[in-house]
C-alpha cells in the first residue's frame, strides 16, 4: 500500500496542510492559475476530509451541480486536483510549522521537512468530545463522537450499539441520526439544552419520521455504566413545574452515547508554533485575505468558522487561492497595519477576520480579486438585538440580529477605515446591544 | 482465534516456587525481584492486562520521599527504589523527566508551615531541598498566580511513564523465566504446611509461597487465604483533568500544595506523554472498582488549576479519569510476612507505590531471606532490548523510518507500533485499554473522532472485546 504514496518534495510554491474540500479546492484553483508546484500534505491515507465519512447527500451542488453522497464527492473533489496537476502526498501529517514556511512532517518513511513559499492551512475541525464537556462517570465503551460513529458505520461496516441517545440538534446530529438508521441502529432519543432545536431547516422532521424524540431543556449529568453503557441520567429543567430553577432527574436506559457537534477547530498545530490564534476558540487569526499573522500563512475552510458546509468551504478555498496567488506575484498588499478587532459582550463565540489589514488602495481589493467582503460572526446562544462595529464613539457598520447560536451572522467589512492612512492602534470594538 | 491469557504460551509447572497475586505495578515489581534472585515465578492476574487496577491511575511521579512519614517502611522503600530506579533507568531504557517540584504557599499560612516540611525533608534525607522567594519562583515559573507566599524547591522529584515503567519489570520478569496468567482471578486457596494450592478461574495452582500484591483487594485475599486481615481496604478515589498539550508549556516544574490533613492536595504537573495535568480530589469511597469522575469535581479541579496557573483559561481540557488507591486505616504500608504459613501480603501501597515499587520488592525479598537463603539468583540476567517508547522525551515511532503512518494524530501513535503491541512474543495486548498504555491511541483530543474506524480494523481479531 506504501508503495502508492508519494513522498513530499523538499521544497515546492505553495503547500497545503489538509486535503478536505478547501484544501482540494485551494489546490486546484492554484494550479488553474499556473502555479508550478503545489502540494497537499494529508494525514489520512485517503483524501478527502470529512465527506469521505458520510454516506449521505448534500454534497456537491454548488462545486458540481450534481447531487452527490459525500464518498462520491470527496473522489470527485480529489479528482479534479490530481487532474489540474496537484500532487497529493497521504500520510504525511504536518507535526510542526515554522517560520520561513517550513514545514515539519512525519511520514511513513520518517521525518522530513518542505520548504514552501507559501502555505495554507486547512485542517478542518473536530467535535468535542465527552471529556472535555466535563461529563461525570465512568469510561465504559460506546461513548462515540458522531465523526467517530460515521467512519464506524461507513468505512468499517460495523455496529457499535443499538439504541444510543443522541446528544445535541446541530445539523450534524441529525446526520448521525440518518447514518444510525442507515446502520439499523435506532437512537432512543436526542437531548437539546436549549428550547429549539439548533439547526435550521426544520430538519427535526426526520427525528419524527424516525419515531425519535427529542428532550428539550434537557441536558446529560452522567453516564451510567462501568464495561458498557447501561443507562444515562439526565437534566429536565422543567419550567412548568413553578418551583424556580428545580431540575428533575431522570434515568434513561440506552446502550451509547453520541456526542454531536460543538465543532472546535483543528489548531493544536498553529496553538504550538509562532501564529496567532484566538485563545478562546483556538481559530486562526486571520485578516480579510485569509493571511495569518505570519504572511507566509494563510488559513481557510472550516477551521477558520466552525461549522460551515463543505460547499461554503470549498468556495472559500478558492477565494484564499486567489489571495495567495495575488501575493505569490506580488500583487497583494503588503503586511503592515493591521487593526484589531475586539468583541465587548459575552455573547459572541466569535468573529473572523478578527484583525483588518490597512491597504494602500484602501478598500478590501487586492490585485484582481475579491476577498472577504464580511464578517462572520456567531453567538453563543439564542439572542435579539443589534450588532454594530465601532471605532471609539463612532459606529461603522451595524445591523439587527435575531439569531441561535450556530448559525452564521454575516456584517459588511468597514471599508471606509481600511485605508492605509488611518491609524492601526485603537482597535475597533464588535458591540451588541440586546432588545 | 482463541485469544491468548497466559504469557509465554509455555507449558505451566506443577509447582511454583512463588506465585504472585496481582500484576499492578506493585506485583511486577516483585515478579522481576524474585525471578531474577532465581525463584520459579507465576503472576495471576484477574484483568485482561496488567496494570488494571490501581495502577492504571496515578500522577506518575517518582517520589523522593521528601514528604514521606518518617521512619516508616514507606519512606525507607521510596529511598531505596529512587536508587535502584536510577541505576537501572540505562539498562532497562525507562523514561524520566527531571522536572523538579514547586511545594507552594499561597497564604501567610501555609508559608508558616514550610520549615516543618524542611525539617521533614532533612530528616527524610532528602538534603538539597531549599526554600525560595515568591518573586525566585516567579521568576522559574512565571505564569504562576502572583499571589503566591513562598516555596520549597525538591530538585530530585521527576516524572516518569506510569505504565511503561512496570510493563518493563514485568517483560524483564518473563524473559528471565516468569509466567503471567491474565483472566485468572484467584478465589480460594489453602496451605498443607508444606506448599499452597489456589483456586482460581482458571483452574488450580501449587507453589510454596504466595504474595498477595492485590492492592485494592488485599485484605478480601488475606480472609480468603488466611482467614483474616491485619487491616482494612479504604478505597480513595483521586480525580484528574489533563489538558492538551499546547498547556505544557506553561509550567515546568511540579507544582505541590502544602498538604493538609487528609490529603496530599492538587498538584499541577507535566506529564511524560506531553499533557499538563490537574489533581487529584481525594475522596473515600466504600465501591472499589467505580473510577467514575463527577462534573462538579472536574469542576472543582478546573477552577484549582486556573486558580494557581490562570492561563489555563484558555487552554483546553484533553481526558479526565479517576485513580483508586488502596488506603488504609493505616498511615504506614501493610507488608506483613506470615512465616508460618508461606505467605507474604503486599498491601495498603496508597498513593507512592509506582515509584516505591522497587523498594518494596527488595524489602519482601529480604524479610524472605531472612529467614533462609533459598534461592541462587540468575547466572545470567536477560535485559529486554528497547521497547516501544511513548514518552515524548524519548525517540518515538512516528519519527523513525518504517513507521506505515500515523493512525492515533492527537497522539501520533503509528501503525507499525500498533500492530507491534498487538503481536509482542512476551505481552501481547488484548483489549483497547492494554492496546491504549502501550500505544497511547485514542488518548488524545479528539478521543478518537478520526482514529476509531481504522483501530477497529486494524484490531478485529486481536481483541476479547472488539471495539
Ligand atoms: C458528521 C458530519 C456530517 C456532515 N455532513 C455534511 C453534508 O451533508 N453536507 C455538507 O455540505 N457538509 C457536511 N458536513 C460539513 C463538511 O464535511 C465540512 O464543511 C467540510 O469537510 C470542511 O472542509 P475542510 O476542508 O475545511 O476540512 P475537513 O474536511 O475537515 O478536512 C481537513 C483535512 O485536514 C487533514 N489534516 C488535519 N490536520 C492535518 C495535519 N496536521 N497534517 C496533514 N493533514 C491534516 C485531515 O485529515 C482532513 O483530511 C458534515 C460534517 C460532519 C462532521
Ligand atoms: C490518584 C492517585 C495518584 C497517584 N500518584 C502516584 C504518583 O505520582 N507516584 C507514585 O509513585 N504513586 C502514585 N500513586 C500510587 C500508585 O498508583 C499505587 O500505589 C499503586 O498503583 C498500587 O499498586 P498495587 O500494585 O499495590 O495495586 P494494584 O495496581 O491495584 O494492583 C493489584 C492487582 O491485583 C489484581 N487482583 C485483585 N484481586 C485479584 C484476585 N482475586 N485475583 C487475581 N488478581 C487480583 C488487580 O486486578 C490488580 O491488577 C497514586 C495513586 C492514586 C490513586
Amino acid at each position: 500500500m506504501n508503495k502508492d504514496i508519494i513522498q513530499p518534495p523538499e521544497q515546492c510554491n505553495v503547500a497545503i496542510i489538509g486535503a478536505g474540500p478547501s484544501g482540494l479546492a485551494a489546490a486546484t484553483e492554484l494550479k488553474k492559475l499556473g502555479v508550478e508546484s503545489v502540494i497537499v500534505l494529508e494525514r489520512e491515507a485517503q483524501a478527502g476530509g470529512i465527506p469521505r465519512h458520510c454516506t449521505h447527500s448534500p454534497f456537491g451542488l454548488r462545486e458540481f451541480k450534481r447531487l452527490y453522497n459525500g464518498e462520491r464527492y470527496a473522489d470527485e473533489l480529489s479528482h479534479q486536483a490530481i487532474k489540474s496537476g496537484v500532487i497529493i502526498c497521504l500520510k504525511s501529517s504536518v507535526i510542526a510549522i515554522n517560520k520561513g514556511a517550513i514545514l515539519e512532517l512525519s511520514t511513513p518513511t520518517g521525518i522530513r521537512t518542505l520548504i514552501a513559499q507559501k502555505v495554507i492551512i486547512c485542517t478542518g475541525i473536530r467535535e468535542t468530545p465527552r471529556a472535555n464537556r466535563l461529563i461525570s462517570g465512568q469510561r465504559p465503551m460506546g461513548i462515540l463522537t458522531s465523526g467517530a460513529l460515521q467512519s464506524i458505520i461507513h468505512l468499517k461496516h460495523k455496529k457499535p450499539f443499538q439504541r444510543p441517545v443522541i446528544i445535541g440538534t446541530e445539523l450534524v446530529s441529525f446526520s448521525s441520526l440518518l447514518s444510525c438508521r442507515y446502520a439499523g441502529i435506532k437512537p432512543i432519543a436526542m437531548l437539546e439544552k436549549n428550547s429549539r432545536i439548533t439547526a435550521k431547516w426544520g430538519v427535526q422532521i426526520l427525528a419524527k419520521i424516525f419515531d425519535v424524540p427529542i428532550f428539550y431543556k434537557t441536558c446529560l449529568h452522567n453516564i451510567i455504566g462501568k464495561k458498557e453503557v447501561e443507562a444515562v441520567e439526565i437534566n429536565i429543567k422543567c419550567s412548568a413545574l413553578k418551583k424556580k430553577k428545580e431540575r428533575i432527574k431522570k434515568v434513561l436506559p440506552c446502550d451509547g452515547v453520541i456526542f454531536t457537534g460543538e465543532f472546535v477547530a483543528e489548531s493544536s498545530l498553529l496553538r504550538m508554533g509562532h501564529l496567532d490564534v484566538d485563545p478562546s476558540t483556538g481559530n486562526p487569526v486571520i485578516d480579510q485575505f485569509g493571511r495569518c499573522s505570519d504572511s507566509d500563512y494563510f488559513a481557510t475552510g472550516n477551521m477558520t468558522h466552525p461549522v460551515e458546509t463543505a460547499g461554503y468551504c470549498w468556495k472559500q478555498g478558492r477565494q484564499t487561492a486567489q489571495q495567495v496567488y495575488a501575493s505569490l506575484k506580488g500583487e497583494l498588499d503588503p503586511y503592515q497595519k493591521r487593526i484589531h478587532i475586539i468583541s465587548t459582550s459575552p455573547i459572541i463565540k466569535y468573529i473572523v477576520p478578527q484583525v483588518l489589514a490597512l491597504t494602500v488602495k484602501g478598500d478590501y481589493q487586492s490585485g484582481k480579486h475579491i476577498a472577504m467582503d464580511c464578517f462572520q460572526i456567531r453567538v453563543n446562544k439564542a439572542v435579539k438585538g443589534r450588532l454594530s462595529i465601532r471605532s471609539g464613539a463612532k459606529t461603522l457598520v451595524q445591523k439587527k440580529i435575531n439569531s441561535l447560536p450556530e448559525r452564521r451572522i454575516n456584517l459588511k467589512l468597514p471599508c471606509s477605515i481600511l485605508s492605509a492612512k488611518n491609524d492601526a492602534d485603537i482597535p475597533l470594538q464588535l458591540h451588541f446591544e440586546s432588545r | 482465534m482463541p485469544i491468548t491469557t497466559q504469557y509465554p504460551k509455555k507449558q505451566k509447572t506443577a509447582h511454583y516456587d512463588i506465585i504472585i497475586i496481582g500484576a499492578g505495578s506493585v506485583g511486577c515489581a516483585i515478579a522481576r525481584k524474585f525471578t531474577l534472585e532465581g525463584a520459579q515465578v507465576l503472576i495471576l492476574e484477574k484483568g485482561t492486562d496488567i496494570l488494571d487496577g490501581a495502577s492504571k491511575g496515578n500522577s506518575a511521579i517518582l517520589h523522593t520521599g521528601f514528604d514521606a512519614p518518617p521512619d516508616s517502611i514507606e519512606q525507607s522503600c521510596i529511598a531505596d527504589s529512587y536508587q535502584e530506579f536510577m541505576s537501572l533507568r540505562d539498562k532497562l531504557h525507562l523514561p524520566l523527566m527531571k522536572t523538579g517540584a514547586l511545594l507552594l504557599a499561597w497564604t501567610e499560612d501555609e508559608a508558616d508551615q514550610l520549615d516543618g516540611i524542611l525539617k521533614k525533608a532533612q530528616y527524610n534525607n532528602v538534603n538539597d531541598t531549599q526554600r525560595l522567594s515568591a518573586k525566585v519562583i516567579l521568576n522559574k515559573e512565571p505564569q504562576l498566580a502572583s499571589h503566591l507566599k513562598a516555596g520549597i524547591y525538591i530538585p530530585k522529584e521527576s516524572l516518569i511513564d506510569p505504565w511503561t515503567t512496570p510493563f518493563v519489570y514485568m517483560y524483564q520478569a518473563i524473559e528471565n523465566g516468569a509466567q503471567l496468567i491474565c483472566c485468572c482471578e484467584v478465589s480460594n486457596g489453602q496451605f498443607d504446611g508444606e506448599k499452597w494450592q489456589l483456586e482460581t478461574s482458571q483452574g488450580k495452582f501449587k507453589a510454596t509461597t504466595v504474595i498477595n500484591c492485590a492492592g485494592l483487594y488485599g485484605d478480601l485475599i488475606d480472609q480468603q487465604l488466611l482467614g483474616w486481615s491485619a487491616f482494612q481496604i479504604n478505597p480513595r478515589k483521586g480525580q484528574f483533568i489533563v489538558y492538551d498539550t499546547p498547556a505544557n508549556r506553561l509550567i515546568h516544574s511540579i507544582i505541590l500544595p502544602v498538604p493538609n490533613k487528609t490529603s496530599k492536595g492538587v498538584l499541577i504537573c507535566q506529564t511524560i506523554f506531553g499533557k499538563l495535568l490537574v489533581g487529584p480530589s481525594a475522596e473515600d469511597q466504600d465501591d472499589r472498582e467505580d473510577a467514575s469522575v463527577t462534573t462538579e469535581t472536574l469542576q472543582m479541579l478546573q477552577k484549582k488549576g486556573e486558580e494557581l496557573l490562570p492561563a489555563l483559561v484558555n487552554e483546553s481540557i484533553n481526558a479526565s479519569y479517576a485513580g483508586i488507591c488502596p488506603a488504609t486505616q493505616f498511615k504506614d504500608y501493610q507488608i506483613h510476612y506470615h512465616n508460618k504459613k508461606n505467605y507474604v501480603s503486599v498491601s495498603g501501597i496508597r498513593s507512592t507505590g509506582l515509584t516505591a515499587a522497587l523498594g518494596i520488592a527488595n524489602y519482601v525479598f529480604l524479610q524472605l531471606q531472612k529467614e533462609k537463603s533459598i534461592y541462587s539468583p540468575l547466572d545470567t540476567i536477560i535485559y529486554p532490548k528497547r521497547l516501544n517508547q511513548i514518552a515524548e522525551c524519548e525517540t518515538r515511532d512516528w519519527q523513525k523510518e518504517g513507521n506505515q503512518g500515523i493512525v492515533c494524530h492527537c497522539e501520533r501513535a503509528t501503525e507499525r507500533e500498533v500492530v507491534t503491541a498487538l503481536e509482542d512474543a512476551h505481552l501481547p495486548v488484548n483489549s483497547l485499554d492494554a492496546l491504549k498504555r502501550r500505544t497511547r491511541v485514542t488518548m488524545g483530543r479528539c478521543q478518537s473522532f478520526y482514529c476509531s474506524a481504522r483501530l477497529a480494523e486494524i484490531t478485529e481479531t486481536y481483541f476479547k472485546r472488539p471495539i
